[in-house]
């Protein structure tokens, strides 16, 4: 069955027929033909297709196309519209975050999920006070980006490209 | 010589990136903005207008024979364009590494689960899915041969050992997978006395489960028709000319029609050196005259690249009382699968590199490679010496045991360095810092205890109890790893540098085909090009076969032999600008040299605009180490290695001795480099490689179960994390190889070889379990 839907991908309006089985990713990378999000497992493993979802942080490969009808969308290249990189690709690229960079729009779409978690305040497993601010801490950073695999294990500099860009100095 | 192609959307162009820094530096990746952006194109985001898409048909079977196939169901499904079989493949219908012995697509038989049987090309993926699975094959299934020592007919611990015979005759696991049967190397290392004794012996058998590479960007590419019949390929690979000698093989055509282009490339470790989905979608695209792209999903990518050897390891050693090793003897299986890959390097590895970085007057190695019905093993990020690293530095713990020794002493004691022989026979002719690597080990502070609290325990707050079985342990572990191609091969890479003036300002254009996987070649490229032609803008071709080969990106040998083309490509080119301002100026060319884009001597500061004008300076070479030589078969020795890597891990991990869980609290590595080209870079080496080590000691295995894989996914095949990855503390060692550009040594390989030997040893004096398996499992420490 298709159905008619309208997605916001990076500031543009995008209206698209889509067979209702059609995972967000897949109506992205091969209907929208924008391919910044990437297919890692296809099964909310991996976290390669992380995008922003009206704000939030998202597998797409576990979304439906059709059950986000009018929603918007932003993907790792839409953080940097205008060519001005966004702090956490900047520091991703100062931190040397990545090496075959596979994963790296999803880590980057995450660590912007995490920053605005934080601010809004969110506690994670991993918070020492659930009842204040939760800190930019090692551990809650590597906490919050777990979903998020990197086989090349840049690791290591994940979890500070991600303060820099929450602006602790690490 | 290229005809006129149609370029998919996103393919690779030059990429530019950020200008500035030379050898030594911490250059950015000239790829690092579009990769941040996901700009970059790996060969799943390729597409073309009028493309259709590829699937395969795998057999469910290990070993079965083919009695007939019915393509024409699938035929019949609306958006179907064609569907091939090993019928329609035009050339050789068998491919290889090393020996061509396996099938494009199924002829007959086929030995192992997920071997392709069928092609479908068709308008949309699902289509395609959905007409593979109505060919109908009739398959007469066999038992299948799983156990790499019965597949060789050897009783369990042949000669060597005083162990029972288990099999003792060519039984059924023992018949023939392939016609000259199921061998496909046996090495052996002799010296010195052949029936040493010594006053404290130890005898120990290891197992190493089959390991996957697990990159995470699948197997993919786009194949284009051309016009003059061939066609062009864009793949994501690590060694371009090795695949367009077997493409060409198997469509019958000659490599000017067969060009290929690197797509970008997530991750490779070894995973990409053989064929996956580059013949087949060649022949998709030149049946149908259409664009074919091919794209694995996660499951398939675990059948469509080969994996690391699983290993049966038999290891007895011999020292005085004292410590002194006089003997080693072992026997290695590595089980190769259903076809050759690399199985012979690997074995070559494998026993050459098979005692590690010690001093040993006796010596005894068997190492086999076999033929199995199991999953095809060939490379992977170690290639042999990961294997029997476990096996080797597990023994010199429990020697040291035995001898009532601290293993790092012990260590100590039969390092090797620089002058020592290797078992091979070859002098060790470069630095050998072994001793040092474990003494600054030593020397790093401890972490902490863990904090009282449940969620820094092993398994965190879910799975803990209130850590009552909490023990740590601390472990050291060598690795030592040959860099390069060894045993004769002939081992080059070809550069072609460009060094012109545009707009004013003098770029340097470097084209080789040494694939980019995520390791930072392309950076390096860039700062030797600086470094030698003093210019700030180096720009990178696209990689692909219009160059000549630059062979593999394997052995951790990218840096040190394309690095060397470039170098000497740009000497060359240097060479002829130098000859030129000499002319121009009148002085001797040796009172020359290039700086910051002008061509300077005494007094002088010469401008590359005004030596080159209009014109470009271009030189292409060929560029070898020096050469290796094949190894005696009855005795192992000989000149074989070019150079080695080594580095050391010390472990500090948690245990839950009830629950059975680990927690890897630090990883510490020292590492010799020679020369750190990109600093940075090298650290990430050491960071990915120590991750890739902890996962093989903790949690990754591919289960096989009469040949069939049982964890096909992310979920169940399981690499670790950010939460599983430890703080590191890392010291790089530059000690220059005589021998190698810049005094380089390889890296990629040496940490990912001593990091789980590490792992286990600590979980070992966590515990006071032998722990003779890795990966380790919850009920080899709970005994459950
Ligand atoms: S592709 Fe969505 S989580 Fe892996
Ligand atoms: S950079 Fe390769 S998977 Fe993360």
């Amino acid at each position: 069955m298709d159905a008619d839907i309208t997605l916001t991908v990076d500031g543009a309006q995008q209206r698209l027929t889509v067979d209702t089985r059609t995972t967000l990713l897949d109506a992205l990378r091969e209907r929208i033909g924008n391919t910044s999000p990437k297919k890692g497992c296809d099964h909310g493993q991996c976290g390669a297709c992380t995008v922003l979802l009206d704000g939030d942080r998202a597998l797409s490969c576990l979304a439906l196309a059709v059950a986000h009808d009018g929603a918007e969308i932003t993907t790792a290249d839409g953080l940097a519209a205008d060519g001005e990189l966004h702090p956490v690709q900047q520091a991703f690229l100062e931190r040397d975050a990545f090496q075959c960079g596979y994963c790296t729009p999803g880590q980057v779409c995450s660590a912007v999920g995490v920053l605005d978690e934080v601010r809004r305040g969110w506690p994670s497993h991993a918070s020492q006070d659930l009842t204040a601010d939760p800190e930019l801490s090692h551990d809650e950073v590597a906490e919050r980006m777990s979903g998020n695999l990197c086989r090349c294990g840049a690791y290591a500099n994940i979890v500070p490209a991600v303060r820099q860009a929450g602006g602790v100095q690490a | 010589m290229s005809a006129p192609a149609r370029t998919p959307a996103g393919a690779p162009g030059h990429l530019t990136g950020p200008a500035g820094g030379g050898i030594g530096t911490d250059a950015q990746r000239p790829d690092g903005t579009l990769k941040v952006r996901g700009e970059f194109a790996y060969g799943s985001d390729l597409w073309m207008e009028d493309m259709l898409w590829g699937v395969t048909l795998r057999s469910p079977h290990p070993y079965a024979r083919i009695r007939s196939i019915d393509v024409g169901p699938a035929l019949a499904v609306p958006g179907v364009h064609a569907v091939l079989t090993s019928d329609d493949v035009p050339g050789a219908k068998a491919y290889g590494l090393e020996l061509a012995d396996q099938p494009v697509l199924a002829v007959d038989v086929v030995r192992y689960q997920g071997e392709p049987v069928a092609l479908v090309a068709a308008d949309h993926p699902e289509t395609a899915r959905a007409a593979a699975a109505r060919i109908v094959v009739d398959y007469e299934v066999w038992e299948p041969v799983t156990d790499a020592i019965a597949a060789l007919g050897h009783p369990r611990w042949n000669a060597v050992h005083e162990d029972d015979a288990e099999v003792t005759e060519l039984s059924r696991e023992s018949a023939h997978l392939h016609p000259e049967g199921n061998l496909v190397r046996h090495l052996k290392v002799r010296t010195g006395d052949p029936s040493p004794t010594a006053d404290v012996v130890v005898v120990n058998t290891y197992e190493v489960g089959m390991q996957d590479q697990a990159f995470l960007g699948p197997e993919s590419g786009l194949a284009v028709p051309a016009e003059d019949g061939g066609v062009e390929l864009y793949v994501a690979t690590q060694w371009l000319h090795v695949d367009q000698r077997q493409i060409c093989s198997a469509l019958g055509l000659p490599p000017e029609q067969v060009r290929l282009t690197l797509a970008g490339v997530g991750g490779a470790f070894g995973g990409r050196e053989d064929l996956s989905m580059h013949v087949h979608a060649c022949l998709l695209a030149l049946r149908t005259g259409r664009p074919v792209k091919m794209s694995y999903n996660r499951e398939e990518s675990f059948f469509g690249h080969v994996h690391r050897h699983p290993a049966t390891m038999r290891y007895e050693h011999g020292a005085t009382r004292d410590g002194d090793l006089v003997y080693v003897k072992a026997e290695i299986y590595f089980d190769g699968g259903a076809y050759a890959s690399s199985t012979p390097a690997v074995v070559g590895n494998g026993g050459t590199m098979g005692i590690g970085p010690y001093v040993v007057p006796n010596v005894h190695v068997d190492c086999y490679g076999a033929y199995t019905n199991n999953p095809p093993c060939g490379a992977m990020r170690g290639f042999g010496s990961v294997q029997t690293a476990f096996a080797y530095e597990s023994q010199m713990d429990a020697l040291a045991a035995a001898l009532g020794m601290d293993p790092v002493e012990l260590r100590c004691r039969n390092a090797m360095e620089q002058g020592s022989t290797a078992i091979t026979g070859q002098v060790i002719d470069s630095p050998a810092p072994v001793v040092e690597l474990l003494r600054r080990l030593e020397a790093m502070p401890m972490p902490d205890a863990a904090p009282d609290d449940l969620r820094h325990m092993p398994g965190g707050v879910s799975n803990t109890t209130h850590g009552e079985g909490v023990r740590r342990g601390v472990g050291y572990a060598v690795s030592y790893k040959n860099v390069a191609f060894s045993e004769g091969f002939d081992d080059y890479s070809t550069a072609r540098v460009r060094l012109e003036v545009v707009g004013g300002e003098p770029v340097a254009t470097v084209h080789t085909a040494a694939a980019e996987v995520g390791q930072g070649l392309v950076t390096v490229e860039q700062q030797i090009a600086r470094t030698e032609l003093g210019v700030d803008r180096v720009v990178v071709h696209p990689k692909d076969t219009q160059v000549g080969s630059a062979g593999s990106t394997s052995a951790s040998r990218q840096t040190y032999v394309t690095g060397g083309a470039v170098k000497a490509a740009c000497e060359a080119v240097r060479g002829q600008v130098l000859a030129r301002a000499a002319e121009l100026t009148g002085r001797p060319v040796g009172e020359l040299r290039l700086f910051d884009g002008a061509v300077v001597g005494e007094g002088l500061e010469l401008p590359l605009a005004e030596v080159l004008g209009d014109d470009a300076v271009e030189e292409t070479l060929e560029w070898r180490h020096r050469p290796t030589e094949a190894i005696d078969p009855e005795t192992g020795q000989g000149f074989a290695h070019v150079q080695y890597a080594f580095s050391a891990h010390r472990a500090v991990v948690d245990v839950d001795t009830e629950l059975g869980l680990v927690k890897v609290v630090e990883m510490a590595c020292t590492q010799d480099v020679g020369k750190a080209i990109n600093p940075q870079a090298v650290i990430g080496q050491i960071q990915g490689g120590t991750a890739q080590g902890l996962g093989l000691a903790v949690m990754e295995e591919i289960l096989i179960r009469d040949g069939k894989v049982q964890n096909p996914s992310f979920t169940d095949y399981l690499i670790p994390t950010i939460l599983d990855m430890p703080p590191m503390r890392i010291e790089v060692l530059e000690y220059a190889d005589p021998h190698a550009p810049y005094g380089l040594r390889g890296v990629g390989e040496a940490p990912n070889i001593s990091s789980g030997p590490a792992v286990l040893a600590a979980i070992r004096q966590a515990t006071g379990l032998p722990l003779t398996r890795v990966p380790v499992r919850p009920e080899h420490l709970t005994g459950t």
